[in-house]
């Protein structure tokens, strides 16, 4: 991270005490014992406490406090639940800490026109949760959904398994109330569909926290299918599984999730969870939604493209129960991976085509680096997860597991795919950014962002390399 | 000029000394633009196209008909429904992909899928000042950096000349099939069209034509699902009345046809469902089509009719699609948005010379 700016830092006790004339004593978090708990997000191998953190209890607050910071030229980093993996809730020492975790209400529920308006703190899974007695759900689902916010998920743009569907957070959002860092409040969108002018909306979603600070909501909510079911396949190589899901896909059928993990994966998996996942080279979990006959014919389809192509297991749920077995073992794959080791989550993604091509050499990459990998994915979307496995208490490994982690992100854009799928940039994939993308591809983004926040104070030293980004930061 | 290359296009706006309209082809002249005509059909053609992957790049110049007929050989389709504007604003010509992404074109589909812009993976353009920007790619989840597609998508040409697109693409269905229902008044049509969108039987078309008092229903996908669906959207629909199977012609709902041989400006104005009845009660239309359930209405006013008055707080915003109208083409934005548009263009498009006039 950059040097933090030593004056910001010397003027800690004037800033305090202009946040504390708009917000509530207990609003103000200024003591290191206590901005500790805001030092890192969930890519945990970076920390920094802040200078201060303030809770804001709605949008007049989170405006007194960007007009604030903007005058004393204090950088901000928002912060959703801080469960960023790429670092993008990462405070620095000269910087202010807006969390929106008191701001978790409902707004507003309107069934007829299929929308709910949530104060952005509230968590992924709430919003379901206000919803789901009338029947409804909020589509988008990263797996973080017990903990993250509807504000980390608009920064990051969050995508979730069963977006071969339903799309990501921006597919699914409708409007938001933002505020600027110069404390002007704005509304862009509402309940009615698409832009009237420029498709602000689409840029402000996924551009961590960079352009202001969104303080409420509009989400698309959808009737819930009338059911859904899993079927399991496991296959000798993952040549042939990549093959399948072509199939699939190109016979018309639209899952709403194509999963997919490899033998160091399952074997993980099976020792943690025992979820009676067969032992093979690569096993694809296939969910299909609607009535039961509706299932039943999609599934039919699909089980006689799998059988086509030789499974070792085909195995379709009977049962809520068996469902919830074929799941278990995905549903589980990151803890037992970590019950392993240490691990490092990647989320790069590629064209489907070069799957097979991608895995042997993530496996070459493994036997170089001396670093056991196991992938899990959305295969339907190209969406890797590699998990590397290292020892944080090892000197050098986790250098190791990123300098691993850099070499599969850029094999991933040589294939023709990006750095990043659904996680965000933050700070762990922003250095990487040259790899993706030429000068004039950043310098346009910047310019976004020279609009929204001229001074360069909004979570600055994020998504865009540091040098990139330092003659705008330093100005 | 008709540049042959991106870099002949990026040759020309470097050295343009005054406004350029940006034209496809020509058939969606929305907006008033002044200027030398910068017509991108020559850059033309499908550079990639992965069915099982379900991605398609293409050239911005290239026929939406040729994509739509390469597609269909692997029973694919642009899933978003893009409407033809031809009959409607009596144009000629071929309309390509780049206008459909510029102007960020759907169907009745919207409602259930998206519009253009979530269809949208990536994007080459030539901003203003003649520098070529790339931005997303060719992969379903993306997330690098931000996201200029959607910033590009809708901008009319305003924020750069889009060179190549890459977008999403779905399987095309087994079986259609719509249900109507007849002689509802528009406030109960909506509550129809609300119920049906309110269920989990995913219709892919909600419409309803007050001229000839017809709500109508899509279903879509394998024959045996769409058959069970159109049976339990049917019970569902009971208090409205009984539903009957129609052959209900979606190209001409798409594209408006009812207004085109009809004088007077032509509106498109999107609102939420449940406001579209009683703004319509107020806008002194000739005439109305709703689309998207509600959310999307069309108008038919009396040339010059101060449209965006009727509308008064109404939340939504309206944009002129055909004739004299009042006022500007598109929705004034509240200043600070205001603001923010001007500075994009600002920074993208320092001259002012890519459709300028458009949009503001």
């Amino acid at each position: 991270m950059p040097v933090p700016d030593a004056a910001v830092i010397a003027r800690k006790d004037r800033l305090v005490a202009r946040l504390r004339e708009v917000l509530p004593m207990d609003a103000v978090i200024s003591d290191i014992s206590e901005t500790r708990a805001y030092e890192c997000d969930g890519l945990t191998a970076y920390r920094c406490p802040p200078l201060c953190a303030v809770l804001p209890a709605n949008t007049a607050e989170v405006a007194a406090i960007l007009k604030i910071c903007h005058e004393l030229n204090v950088p901000v980093v928002p912060r959703g639940s801080g469960t960023s993996l790429a670092g993008g809730a990462l405070p620095t020492a000269d910087s202010v800490i807006i969390g929106v975790a008191k701001m978790n209400g409902v707004i507003e529920t309107n069934y007829d026109d299929r929308y709910i308006r949530v104060q952005t703190g509230r968590t992924n899974l709430s919003v379901t949760g206000a919803v789901e007695t009338n029947g409804f759900f909020y589509a988008p689902d990263p797996s973080s959904q017990l903990a993250c916010a509807i504000a980390g998920n608009i920064a990051m743009n969050s995508g979730g398994a069963h977006c071969l569907k339903y799309g990501v957070t921006t597919n699914n959002l409708l409007g938001v109330t933002m505020v600027m860092m110069d404390g002007t409040i704005i509304e862009i969108g509402g309940a009615h569909l698409d832009a009237g002018g420029l498709d602000l909306l689409g840029v402000i979603c996924g551009s961590e926290g960079q352009l202001g600070v969104v303080t409420e909501a509009t989400l698309r909510i959808l009737h819930k299918p009338e059911g859904a079911r899993p079927v399991l396949m496991g296959y000798d190589n993952s040549e042939v599984a990549g093959q399948v899901v072509t199939d699939i896909i190109k016979a018309g059928v639209l899952p709403v999730a194509i999963e997919f993990m490899d033998r160091p994966c399952i074997e993980a998996t099976e020792k943690f969870a025992q979820a009676g996942y067969p032992m093979c080279e690569a096993l694809l979990i296939v969910e299909v939604e609607g009535s039961d006959a509706e299932i039943d014919a999609q599934l039919a389809l699909i089980m006689e493209i799998a059988r086509k192509h030789n499974p070792v297991e085909l195995r379709e749920a009977k049962s809520a129960d068996e469902a919830a077995r074929i799941w278990l073992g995905r549903k589980s794959a990151f803890g037992a991976m970590g019950q392993i080791n240490d691990y490092m989550c990647l989320d790069g993604t590629i064209p489907v085509s070069a799957l097979p091509f991608v895995l042997k050499r993530i496996g070459e990459m493994s036997k170089e680096f001396g670093l056991d990998v196991g992938n899990v994915f959305h295969a339907g979307d190209g969406n890797m997860h590699p998990l590397i496995l290292f020892d944080a208490n090892k000197e050098g490994d986790l250098e190791l597991c990123e300098a691993m982690g850099a070499e599969i992100l850029k094999l991933c854009v040589e294939v023709g795919g990006c750095l990043t799928g659904e996680h965000g940039v933050g700070i762990e994939k922003r250095d990487l950014m040259h790899v993706q993308f030429a000068t004039a591809d950043l310098e346009a983004q910047m310019a976004v962002k020279d609009v929204f926040d001229p001074k360069w104070l909004l979570n600055p030293a994020k998504v865009f390399p540091l040098d990139s980004s330092s003659p705008r930061r330093a100005a | 000029m008709t540049p042959k290359t991106e870099t002949d296009l990026a040759q020309m706006i470097t050295d343009a000394s005054g406004p350029l309209r940006i034209t496809g082809g020509g058939t969606r002249p929305i907006g008033r633009v002044i200027g030398t005509p910068l017509d991108l059909s020559a850059l033309s053609g499908v550079t990639l196209y992965e069915p099982g992957a379900l991605t398609l790049v293409a050239q911005a110049g290239t026929p939406v008909a040729e994509i739509e007929t390469l597609l269909a050989a692997e029973n694919q389709r642009l899933a978003f429904e893009p409407m033809d504007h031809r009959a409607l604003l009596g144009t000629t010509g071929t309309p390509t992909i780049g206008g459909i992404v510029a102007a960020n074109v759907s169907g009745p589909r919207r409602i259930s899928v998206g519009a253009a812009r979530d269809f949208m993976l990536g994007v080459r353009f030539v901003d203003g000042s003649g520098t070529v920007i790339k931005n997303g790619g060719r992969v379903m989840k993306n997330v690098t950096g931000y996201d200029l597609v959607k910033l590009m998508s809708g901008s009319y040409g305003t924020l750069g000349v889009l060179t190549e697109v890459s977008l999403k693409v779905l399987p095309a269905v087994e079986t259609s099939l719509t249900l109507t229902l007849k002689n509802l008044d528009d406030s109960t049509a909506i509550k129809a069209m609300s119920a049906a969108l309110c269920s989990p039987f995913e219709v892919t078309g909600v419409a309803h034509t007050p001229s000839t008092a017809t709500t109508h229903f899509r279903l879509e996908g394998f024959a045996v699902s769409v058959a069970y669906r159109a049976d339990e959207l049917s019970k569902k629909l009971a208090p409205f009345g009984r539903t009957t199977e129609a052959q209900t012609d979606w190209a001409a709902i798409r594209d408006v046809h009812a207004f085109a041989k009809q004088e007077g400006d032509v509106w498109r104005i999107s609102v939420k469902p449940s406001d579209a009845a009683a703004l319509v009660a107020k806008l002194g239309a000739v005439s109305v089509q709703y689309d998207w359930g509600g959310g999307l209405i069309w108008a038919l006013c009396p040339e010059g009719h101060d449209l965006r008055a009727a509308m008064g707080h109404t939340a939504g915003h309206a944009t002129l699609i055909r004739g004299k109208g009042c006022g500007p083409t598109f929705h004034p934005e509240p200043a600070p948005i205001a603001a923010i548009t001007a500075g994009l263009r600002a920074k993208f498009d320092p001259r002012n010379i890519l459709n300028p006039g458009i949009m503001s």
